[in-house]
């Protein structure tokens, strides 16, 4: 019971940082910058282009942190661009989760 | 006779003013709207949108093809659907879905074939121009085990034949229909690493794949294809910190005067300047961003050039005599494409994240007009029908 109370508690922590740190208005502008911008490699679909498919199917069992690093430092050698300068790693992890979660245009 | 008359003719008048006057297409052509996958349908004499198609699918990177006619548009879009839309009267006329993924496509010289290629599964498939019914079925097959390639940089070359690049095997090959149905297929292997698209010459003679995974180009005399594929531009960048590419130029169009062809460099904010007798560069014009399309007004006079994410609010303008840059656009928020008007006095451009379409004098570079339009990426205009590679 005290335990049960205590995991909601760190629960309700771990969501109320994400959430402060992506607002609104930011998940917005991510959302925008995945469809159009990630989505001219990806396809807007997110079922892949020049670069492989990111929907849940795909990205099923891949490390988040692996997902994450590949994102801001980009894949040297392919066309996988790094977004870090451009997207902090908070908006990157938001990013990830949201691919995990399936986006539909 | 007289009665009948009388009871025909108003008839005959009730039916005439049903239909719209006949009108021709030459001043025609369609803009993507990508995220509701629907279709303006524009004419250039008065500026307007004429109306709108739906019911496209994903149009994200969808690119168009005409019939010589100048009455249907082929759209190309990434859920792999092949829609053939008659644009007189707004209607769709045939639609498939012919792959799961595809990029681009292209008519044969003779209008009768429609060619797609596609990632996935990796190949070109063929159709009847007419019937969207299959034709041929080319998997892009590399190395020994059957692995199959991302086909990009597809265009129509003369005497009905097909060229295209295969980004991962690093190929050229070309598909020649002059003898029916069932082509005949040369490959190219080793061209360099990673094309990832490819233009023809206005003439149709060269085919040139650009490369992402090294310096320089890859160039296909279509006149002496026994020759085989040349690196052009070998040394271009050596040595020089590439930057990263949030987007993938596009060899869309040629652009090029009687002495110089203009290409995008890749990972440098610049163009290229190529002379055309012997491939060598001229120079490098620095200019505001990644360069996406590099485009020739159609009297060569100037280059017009629109740059990547996160530069992507500006289109600049090169004069081809003194290779300067002669002005700096602002058409808004994620400049995706520009078209010009068949003689070149307009350039139509659109800016996705503004929703419009802005419409260039290209003498003045003065606002002719704006269109509100849904989030508009390509823009297409019918005097491609009668232009290879296009
Ligand atoms: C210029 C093209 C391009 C753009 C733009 C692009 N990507 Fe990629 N991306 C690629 C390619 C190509 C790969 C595959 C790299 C490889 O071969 O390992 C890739 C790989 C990935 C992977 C790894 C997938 C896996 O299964 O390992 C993720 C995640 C990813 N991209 C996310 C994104 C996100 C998010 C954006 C937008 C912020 C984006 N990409 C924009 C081309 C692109």
């Amino acid at each position: 019971m005290a335990r049960g109370l205590v995991v909601t508690g760190l629960l309700f922590v771990a969501l109320s940082v994400s959430a402060d740190e992506v607002s609104a208005p930011r998940r917005d502008e991510l959302r925008n910058l995945l469809l159009q911008d990630c989505g001219s490699c990806h396809g807007m679909t997110m079922k892949g282009g020049l670069g492989p498919a990111l929907t849940p199917q795909a990205l099923q069992g891949k490390d988040r942190e692996m997902l994450v690093v590949t994102i801001l430092q980009g894949r040297p050698g392919t066309p996988m661009p790094p977004w870090q300068g451009m997207l902090s790693r908070a908006d990157v992890e938001w990013l990830v989760d949201s691919l995990y979660q399936g986006v539909t245009p | 006779m007289n009665a009948l008359l009388r009871l025909v003719v108003p008839g005959l008048l009730v039916l005439l003013a049903a239909c719209t006057t006949p009108r021709g297409t030459g001043d025609m052509g369609v803009v993507i709207e990508r995220a509701s996958g629907s279709l303006a349908i524009v004419e250039t004499t008065h500026d307007s949108r004429l109306g709108s198609v739906t019911g496209l699918g994903d149009l994200s990177h969808a690119s168009v093809v005409y019939s010589r006619d100048g009455r249907y548009a082929y759209i190309f879009g990434r859920d792999g659907g092949l829609t053939k839309v008659d644009i007189l009267t707004e209607t769709i006329a045939k639609r498939i879905i012919q792959s799961g993924n595809s990029i681009g496509g292209a008519i044969s010289q003779d209008g009768k074939l429609v060619a797609v290629s596609n990632y996935t599964p990796g190949g070109v498939r063929v159709f009847n121009a007419d019937t969207l019914q299959p034709v041929a079925d080319i998997p892009a097959v590399y190395g020994t085990d059957g692995k199959r390639s991302k086909v990009v940089g597809l265009v129509d070359a003369p005497d009905q034949r097909f060229v295209f690049s295969l980004y991962d095997a690093g190929e050229i090959w070309i598909a020649d229909f002059s003898q029916g149905a069932t082509p005949a297929i040369t490959r190219f292997k080793n061209i360099g690493k990673q094309p990832y698209d490819g233009l023809i010459s206005p003439d149709g003679r060269y085919y040139i794949a650009g490369l992402f995974g090294e310096d320089g180009m890859a160039l296909l005399d279509l006149w002496h294809p026994q020759q085989g594929v040349k690196r052009i531009l070998n040394h271009y960048g050596r040595g020089q910190r590439k930057l990263p590419v949030y987007k993938m130029p596009h060899l869309e169009g040629w652009a090029m005067t009687e002495e110089y062809a203009f290409l995008p460099s890749v990972g440098h904010y610049e163009v290229l300047v190529v002379k055309r007798n012997n491939w060598q560069q001229k120079a490098a014009i620095p200019v505001h961003g990644q360069p996406v399309f590099v485009m020739a007004r159609p009297d060569g006079h100037q280059i017009w050039v629109n740059f990547a994410h996160p530069r992507n609010d500006t289109v600049q303008v090169i004069d081809t005599e003194s290779l300067k840059i002669i002005k700096t656009l602002k058409p808004g928020k994620a400049v995706l494409h520009m078209e010009f008007t068949p003689r070149g006095e307009q350039v139509w451009i659109s800016a996705r994240d503004s929703n419009q379409v802005t419409v260039y004098d290209t003498r003045t570079f003065e606002v002719i007009a704006t269109l509100p339009m849904d989030k508009p990426s390509g823009i297409f205009f019918t005097d491609r029908a009668h232009k290879t590679g296009l």
